[in-house]
């Protein structure tokens, strides 16, 4: 074990380093107690993984990673929860799961399944020879991953994107002030 | 294992520029804003008042590195380095001269634009974790600005990656060479120009951090050393932006003929970016700060449209063949 280790390239290390980091951070935010310590251990895990996308040979991706999920989307997270005065200690508020009024079992064996058949599906197909030769075989740049989601994958990206404006609407229709809407101008001087 | 130690060594020298150029900086503007506004700013320590940043580096070392006792400690210990740490990364993408730059990485736009994200971060957590109103108040407003000014700074260097087909900013320079792109992406260039003032909370975007409204803004808890970081993060992301509009749209360290020859590349360059970096201080003295509100739908309301027009017009123009 240990001179398997040794023998592995600085490119590997990094490669193992980065992916023990993201297990260790996602293990830290679903454990965690603090709200804002867990969002930021999601970060750091997001950061692992951008990481091992690069090492892998898909750059692209790797940016969009930081670029998305930890730069836009849980700022987002991190900003709603500074607004909701959330944090330091939840645990107080957490709804009651020390199994007096709500069966344990059922709280954990649903997604425990879930999760199972995830992790074998991903064993079985790293196990399997063409995602290894794919792995190891070339770097994806960002004209390829344009080509192919211009070309084969266009009609998903664009429910994909249809998806996006319909939350987008209905965020703007949740966050619209109540009554305000016919005589705007008026309603707006009014409010100050 | 020579190259790997030269590397090191190139990436030494350059942190040990940069930092010092950064707190001179502090001095600069002081100078600049004085004699725009017809008084003489600093001039007692050293020639010209020179040595005013070194003076301003020992006191702050100086003083009591305090902690408040209702903060997040490790959170508000974090905020400042992570700040601090994503300015000085992206700048491992800058190509400086035809030799010299840290990283030739393929996706170096995209790099400066994850970085740049992250540095939201510092501001954010900074405000949380000072456990105060004003702290909190300024890095809600940190947040809502920096994430919507992102989204046009990305879009408005998009049309440059149409224009030279490559993410890598040494690829970009050279593919300047036949003219600088501020002739094709004056739009896209003005665009960048704003959202970069934006992201690094320079005035009029300094809502952050209005001190006639929320004392300090997001900063207001810190002191000494951790204090002298998000202000050393707030210069370098100055210098930075100077550093990538000349990169992007000014032909980064390239000058056409008759001047190429007079000074070597890299001193083109520097002279490039302080010129950017005047007109920041410039900008600084003479406009007023917006209302929030104002200054968001401006970025949503006039911003978006202009940089997806800019895009739109810059693909047809290529698809065209009008480029060549």
């Amino acid at each position: 074990m240990i001179s398997t280790f040794i023998q592995l390239n600085p490119l590997q290390l990094t490669f193992y380093s980065a992916a023990l980091l993201a297990i260790v951070a996602s293990l830290k935010v679903i454990t965690g107690k603090n709200t804002v310590h867990a969002l930021l251990y999601l970060v750091v895990s997001l950061l692992a993984v951008a990481v091992c996308f690069y090492l892998m040979g898909a750059p692209f991706a790797a940016g969009l990673e930081v670029i998305v999920y930890a730069g836009a989307i849980l700022i987002l997270f991190v900003f709603a929860i500074m607004m909701f005065g959330l944090g330091q200690d939840e645990t107080l508020h957490a709804p009651n799961i020390d199994g007096s009024k709500v069966n344990k079992f059922n709280l954990w064996f649903g997604p425990f399944l879930l999760a199972l058949l995830l992790l074998i599906e991903l064993v079985y197909a790293i196990n399997s020879g063409e995602v290894q030769a794919k792995l190891t075989s070339n770097t994806i740049d960002a004209k390829q991953v344009g080509m192919l989601l211009y070309g084969p994958y266009l009609l998903a990206v664009e429910i994909a994107s249809f998806l996006l404006l319909a939350g987008l609407i209905g965020g703007y229709h949740f966050a619209k002030p109540e009554g305000v809407g016919l005589d705007r101008k008026k309603d707006l001087g009014e409010h100050g | 294992m020579l190259e790997l130690l030269f590397k090191l060594l190139e990436i030494t020298v350059i942190i040990a520029l940069l930092i010092p150029i950064a707190a001179m900086l502090v001095w600069v503007e002081r100078r600049m804003i004085g004699i725009w506004q017809d008084r003489l700013g600093p001039n007692r320590v050293g020639p010209f008042g020179i040595l005013q940043s070194l003076a301003d580096l020992l006191k702050i070392l100086g003083k009591e590195d305090w902690i408040p006792p209702f903060s997040d400690r490790l959170v508000f210990t974090i905020a400042p380095v992570i700040g601090a740490v994503c300015v000085l990364m992206s700048f491992a993408v800058i190509p400086f001269s035809p030799s010299i730059g840290v990283s030739d990485l393929n996706i170096g736009l995209l790099f400066f634009l994850a970085m740049a994200s992250l540095s939201v971060y510092s501001v954010v957590l900074a405000g949380w974790a000072s456990n105060s109103k004003y702290a909190l108040l300024g890095s809600m407003r940190a947040a809502a600005q920096t994430v919507s000014y992102e989204v046009f700074m990305g879009l408005s260097v998009m049309g440059v990656v149409l224009l030279t087909g490559s993410f890598n900013l040494r690829e970009i320079v050279l593919a300047q060479e036949s003219g600088w792109l501020i002739q094709t992406q004056f739009l896209g260039f003005i665009i960048f120009l704003i959202a970069g003032i934006a992201e690094s909370h320079r005035l009029p975007f300094d809502l952050p951090e209005a001190e006639t409204e929320l004392t300090a803004g997001f900063h207001t808890e810190y002191s000494g050393l951790k204090f002298a970081l998000f202000f050393l993060g707030e210069y370098l992301s100055v210098t930075l932006i100077s550093a990538m509009s000349v990169v992007l749209f000014f032909g980064g360290w390239l000058m056409p003929e008759p001047f190429a020859s007079w000074l070597p590349p890299l001193v083109w360059f520097i002279l490039k970016i302080l010129i950017f970096v005047m007109f920041f201080i410039l900008l600084r003295t003479s406009l007023p700060r917006p209302r929030f509100d104002q200054l968001l739908s401006f970025g949503w309301k006039y911003m978006l449209p202009l940089a997806l027009i800019n895009l739109l017009v810059t693909a047809a123009f290529k698809l065209g063949g009008f480029y060549g």
